[in-house]
């Protein structure tokens, strides 16, 4: 549960949420003044440079494993002039291994916050559109999925899918259906209340457009809020699984959360192994958690003064 | 009221009954088979098949389901392959120490965040407030096992403070009627059994707390923000109040109410933090027990343990429900 | 640049004898001696300097001594146990028949003082010694004696059958009463109170080593009766005596299991050698090796096991005790010969000649740790002088790999990771420095890392897809066949091979009556498998052991049969 509990719900969707682009432009003004927003938003900027430029930023190949001389089970060489930030265990350069962790870290965050986006929403569209016993059935799928704390969610995915980067996004990405599911709904639910919904539906729009139209954009709001914490979250877990032993066991893949397991036991003679990959978990989530939480008070229009 | 609890528990039913035919189904897919784990490199061909037909293992999959299922109807959880203790009892078992250590997460978080929160709420915008909401969000972005590895290395490799690991010093020999550790020191008038088990759950405390230290910042801070801004509060302000009055009678009171329900919300999330933070300090709770049991594929544990959790867990998500809606009469009448 | 070793020159002592002691008068079947030969190794000399320290050592200490396990035992009673943590708290309350040499395999008169054979090796009689009473007053005797092998022979059906939970049982002596196989035992006379008479349906060499096994230690009739009995069908671990009434013959009595927490043993007073030095000894589970070493550090506990390499400097900064058990198992590169080309012989004799084994130890395993030539440890009955060596020899590897055609062979590496065995503390270690020397050679490796349980063995002992991989074994006692059977005694997956030569001389070997007898033979089959060479013997890695400073009177045991009774906490 590394989880920031960060369902939203769609109350903050009131009417004069309509007020659409504005709602939109007014939102960046504030974002932009908002100091925690500013911190987020240049967080998530480096760590996405860094993730896409891998490749350029990168002194050596990734996990370039030569297992030299210079380490052994009881020493590994630090800081050096070639090796700014010294090397693992097994020969390969820390800041290499660090900036494809990065892109490691950017590709199973986002992938499955969009396996969670897509399939939560869908379930949410599917069971707050067409409501009556669709609505009821998939919502007990959901409520079951909820009734289990997502990192536990996620551990029992990982485990049956087995130790690969794909079977890590799913089990990211599917413990977070729920969230998505129940969000998307309560937001379609609100609206499909709303005077303009009516109004639409009176006007004879046909129920498919109506959704695709007017709600759904409206719903884009708080599902951007949510997709970004959750990016955060899917960070950290992917973490959470490796120390489990249930992580991307390839070697040939630099990531974070295994660079921090491999590197704990050498904790006291090389503590760098675990904390350069920790730090850099705990930054770049914290900027997309920053972002966020920004963005939610900025769209939230009771936080609007 | 009551209608209401009747009509969440009825709903309750369905939904623990779908996860554990899910669960059923959903150990047996794991790769890898309870025999093979429990008898390692051991194994033999011969060996795994006798094992399997001891355990019905080689039964087919439906039939295995209607005598799991027939077993639950009597209560019967089943027992643990690899330990050989009924699942029940062993949660049973678990339950105080994921208990014990939630609780000192939980009261850390609160005693924390609530002034923090508070502080940064009264101060929206601020540098201060940018500092606490990105500080204690720190705390939630760390992952837990690390942030353990830093813990441990300062509090007890540096300091030499706090031990690192378990429940209770394994030199003092003490009753435990309760298994609620802290407890039982307190019960049996141990007072060093009571002071060590204190002691114990400082660092798993703090590492667990982080995050719903987190959540409570954010939510006091928003909660109090908002009920500045309300009339009562103005009026206060204009009757000539002094700010400290106002602030105790008005804006605190007012903004500790959605703060009390996600409190509740937390101890359902704990439960799963449990997971990692019992694994890395080594406490024999729910979390590892069941993290053990993924690694030996126990399948009555696993079964048992999850369906358990979930349980918990529902009862938990109910009582908040409820709790909202004693505290806040607006949700009571809808 | 490497840190020099900070080694402490460790000076353990013990007080006491044990079990062992002063008992000169060795059964006149005279076990087979630890091969005078084979070079003592480091970890051999310490256990040697360790053992003869013991003899002379304070005589007062602190009440308790700590020492973590990884994990809890699987329960209480060791006939059904197959595990290390389990056999630990065992070798502490139970004694067999049999005991172990002082840092060998060798047996040891234990509760037997001597012991013959007949030359059929059907039938085997034990003096036992007098006056020794079990833990709930219980007299030892030859009664006392055939009531366990009654009891081990007559496991009700169900549970108590399967290979989970009577695995010793059903590995060497193959079947119960009434079982669809026959049993290698046959049946059991008390001949007086000290002489008993254990008769064998076949040839059984490893019998009396065996009966060192704590699987066969020797248990209160008495209790097992009254707290034990389990009818067909039911589970045996479950029964109170299981669960709460170990009861032996041992230095320390069971005194409470906190499952998941600890267990805790104080000394048996009516002990009938020196009683033990610590009056409570205490063995808290601590998975995580990490944890381990931070407990010991903290000075939560005194003492741990199966230390992993990463860990001997922290633990040596902090001026722990480090102490290695003389290595009695093989750390080996398997190959599948059911993937090709690995089913041709020169390329197999690249793979061996393209390891630097003597890297291998030297950077990734515990100081102490021997290279392996062979299949099987040194110590052992059958260890030969004469097997084929691949040296290392990189060229020789390429123009072997050419010869092969196989100049681009690219082989699937399986690994598996987040765990520690004693015979590979360290295999992600291993594995990266084995994957560099292959890969000089041209040969590409494709990792495959696994979880150990269940998918590495899963992956390994069950498919067949795979291609060359780590494993290893520790033998449980002096036998070679608890090597060599394990692995080549017949087509596996693991190997992929059909040699019915090799599986036919491993068959034969076992039935042979007498560890002399076996010796020979085992060496000649030592010889064809090193030049079959169905894998590439790596190493014997010692495992280690951690302690506080102030314990005193710690000598390990080979087969991992540690007596925690002659350990004193100084100060």
């Amino acid at each position: 549960m590394t989880m920031p509990a960060t369902t939203i719900t769609a109350e903050g969707q009131s009417p004069e949420s309509m007020a659409g682009e504005t709602l939109w432009r007014g939102a960046f003004k504030r974002l932009r003044r908002n100091p925690m927003a500013i911190i987020g938003a240049s967080i998530m900027a480096v760590f996405v440079l860094v993730a896409v430029f891998a490749p350029l930023l990168a002194p050596y190949e990734p996990a370039s494993t030569q297992w030299t001389e210079l380490s052994t089970y009881n020493y590994v060489q630090g800081s050096s002039a070639e090796h700014p930030l010294g090397i693992d265990r097994w020969g390969s350069d820390m800041l290499t291994q660090l900036i494809y962790g990065a892109r490691q870290s950017l590709v199973i965050g986002v992938v499955s916050t969009l396996i969670g986006l897509v399939a939560g929403a869908a379930l949410g569209v599917l069971a707050g559109g067409l409501g009556g016993r669709v609505d009821t059935v998939v919502m007990r799928f959901v409520d079951i999925l909820l009734s289990i704390p997502s990192l536990l969610l996620a551990i029992s995915i990982a485990a049956a899918m087995g130790t690969t980067g794909f079977a890590l996004m799913i089990a990211i990405g599917a413990a977070q259906i729920p969230i998505f599911a129940r969000l998307l709904r309560a937001s379609m639910l609100s609206q499909s209340r709303s005077d303009y919904v009516l109004a639409a539906g009176a006007l004879g729009l046909k129920r498919k457009t109506i959704v695709m139209g007017h709600v759904l954009p409206n719903s884009l709001g708080p599902t951007l809020v949510q997709a970004t914490l959750n990016l955060a979250t899917a960070i950290i877990e992917v973490a959470a699984l490796s120390y489990l032993g249930l992580g991307n066991d390839e070697a040939a893949v630099a990531e974070w959360g295994r660079m921090i397991v491999s590197g704990q036991d050498r904790f006291e003679i090389a503590p760098w192994l675990a904390f350069y990959p920790g730090i850099a978990i705990a930054i770049t989530a914290l900027g997309f958690t920053l972002l966020g939480e920004a963005m939610r008070e900025v769209l939230d229009p009771k936080q609007r003064r | 009221m009551l209608r209401f609890v009747v009509r969440r528990l009825g709903l309750m039913v369905p939904t623990l009954f779908g996860l554990s035919v899910l669960l059923f189904f959903w150990v047996r897919v794991l790769p890898g088979d309870p025999c093979r784990s429990l008898l390692g490199q051991r194994a033999t061909p011969e060996g795994i098949a006798r094992c399997n037909e001891v355990y019905g293992f080689d039964k087919p999959i439906l039939e295995q389901y209607v005598t799991y299922v027939g077993a639950l109807m009597r209560g019967d959880f089943g027992s643990s392959i690899d330990l050989h203790e009924p699942v029940l009892d062993a949660f049973l078992n678990k339950l105080p120490a994921t208990i014990e250590v939630s609780a000192v997460a939980l009261l850390f978080a609160i005693v924390l965040g609530v002034p923090l929160g508070y502080y940064a709420g009264r101060h929206q915008g601020g540098w201060w407030d940018t500092t606490i909401v990105s500080g204690s969000l720190l705390g939630v972005t760390i992952p837990v096992f690390f942030l353990a590895i830093l813990l441990k290395y300062l509090f007890a490799r540096q300091l030499g403070l706090l031990p690192t690991q378990g429940r209770q010093d394994a030199r003092l020999d003490v009753e435990h009627p309760t298994n609620f550790y802290v407890l039982d020191g307190i019960i049996t008038g141990n007072f060093d059994a009571f002071w060590d088990a204190s002691l114990h759950l400082i660092l798993p405390g703090l590492a667990l707390g982080t995050i719903p230290l987190a959540i409570i910042v954010r939510i006091t801070r928003a909660s109090v923000s908002e009920v500045v801004h309300e009339d009562y509060v103005r009026t206060a302000e204009a009757k000539g109040l002094t700010s400290g009055t106002i602030n105790r009678r008005h804006v605190l009171r007012n903004a500790l109410l959605p703060v009390v329900t996600t409190i509740g919300l937390q101890l359902g999330l704990l439960l799963s933090g449990a997971v990692l933070t019992e694994t890395v300090f080594n406490i024999d709770g729910v979390g590892q027990y069941l993290y053990a049991a993924i690694g030996v594929r126990d399948y009555p544990v696993l079964q048992g343990f999850i369906l358990f959790i979930a349980l918990m867990y529902s009862v938990i998500n109910l009582l908040v429900d409820l709790s909202y809606g004693l505290i806040d009469p607006r949700v009571r009448a809808s | 640049m490497k840190f020099p070793h900070l080694r402490r020159s460790v000076v353990l002592g013990t007080v006491g004898a044990i079990s062992m002691m002063g008992l000169a008068a060795c059964g006149s079947d005279a076990p087979p001696e630890t091969d005078p030969d084979a070079v003592a190794s480091d970890a051999q000399a310490q256990c040697e300097e360790l053992y003869e320290a013991s003899q002379d050592v304070p005589e007062s200490g602190n009440e308790t001594f700590v020492f973590a396990a990884a994990s809890d035992p699987a329960m209480l009673n060791p006939f059904f146990a197959s595990d290390g943590e389990t056999f630990r708290v065992a070798r502490q309350i139970f004694e067999g028949l049999v005991d172990t040499k002082p840092c060998s395999a060798d047996p040891a008169p234990g509760l037997a003082t001597e012991w013959t054979g007949t030359d059929d090796g059907l039938s085997y009689t034990f003096q036992l010694e007098e006056g020794v009473k079990f833990h709930d007053g219980t007299d030892f005797n030859a009664d006392a004696v055939c009531s366990n092998f009654e009891y081990w022979y007559n496991q009700p059906k169900g549970p108590a059958q399967s290979e989970d939970v009577t695995y010793y049982w059903i590995s060497l002596f193959k079947g119960f009463a009434g079982g669809d196989t026959e049993s290698v035992y046959d049946s059991c006379e008390a001949s007086s109170d000290t002489e008993v008479t254990i008769n064998l349906t076949q040839p059984f060499a490893g019998f009396v080593p065996a009966m060192s096994l704590p699987a066969f230690s020797m248990q209160s009739p008495t209790a097992l009766e009254k707290y034990g009995k389990v009818a067909d069908g039911e589970d045996p671990t479950t029964t109170e005596y299981a669960l709460k009434r170990p009861t032996g013959t041992g230095p320390y009595q069971f005194d409470s299991w906190n499952r998941g927490k600890e267990v805790r043993l104080t000394a048996f007073e009516d002990y009938r050698g020196e009683p033990a030095r610590s009056t409570t000894m205490v063995i808290p589970t601590i998975a995580d090796p990490g944890a381990k070493r931070e407990a010991l550090i903290n000075g939560e506990i005194d003492g741990f096991d199966l230390v992993a390499p990463a860990d001997i400097a922290a633990l040596e900064e902090a001026n722990m005790q480090i102490v290695n058990r003389p290595a009695f198992n093989i750390l080996y590169l398997g190959m599948n010969q059911k993937t090709e080309p690995l089913d041709d012989p020169l390329v197999r004799q690249a793979i061996a000649h393209a390891i630097d084994k003597q890297a291998v130890v030297d950077q990734t395993l515990p100081p102490g740790s021997e290279v392996a030539n062979q299949f099987v440890p040194p110590i052992i009955n059958g260890y030969s002088e004469d097997v084929t060596e691949y040296e290392y020899d990189p060229e020789k590897a390429k123009e072997l790999l050419a010869e092969a055609g196989a100049e681009d062979l690219t082989l699937e590496f399986n690994y598996p990771v987040d765990i520690s065995r004693p015979y590979m503390p360290s295999p992600e270690d291993t594995f990266n420095l084995i994957r560099t020397q292959l890969e000089e050679v041209g040969i590409t490796i494709k990792p495959v890392a696994d979880q150990w349980t269940p998918d590495y063995l899963e992956k390994i002992q069950g498919t067949s897809g795979h291609g060359i991989h780590l494993l290893g074994w520790t033998g449980d006692y002096n036998d070679t066949d608890n090597f060599l059977g394990v692995f080549f005694g017949r087509e596996s997956n693991e190997w992929g091979f059909d040699n019915p030569d090799i599986f036919d001389a491993i068959a034969e070997a076992r039935q042979l009556p007498t560890p002399e007898e076996q010796k020979p033979v085992y060496e000649d089959i030592n010889e064809t498998v090193m030049e079959f060479l169905p894998g590439v013997p790596i190493a014997h890695p010692v495992p280690s052991f951690a302690f506080d400073p102030a314990i005193e009177g710690f000598y390990p045991s080979p087969v991992s049969g540690e007596s925690f009774a002659s350990v004193v906490v100084t100060e």
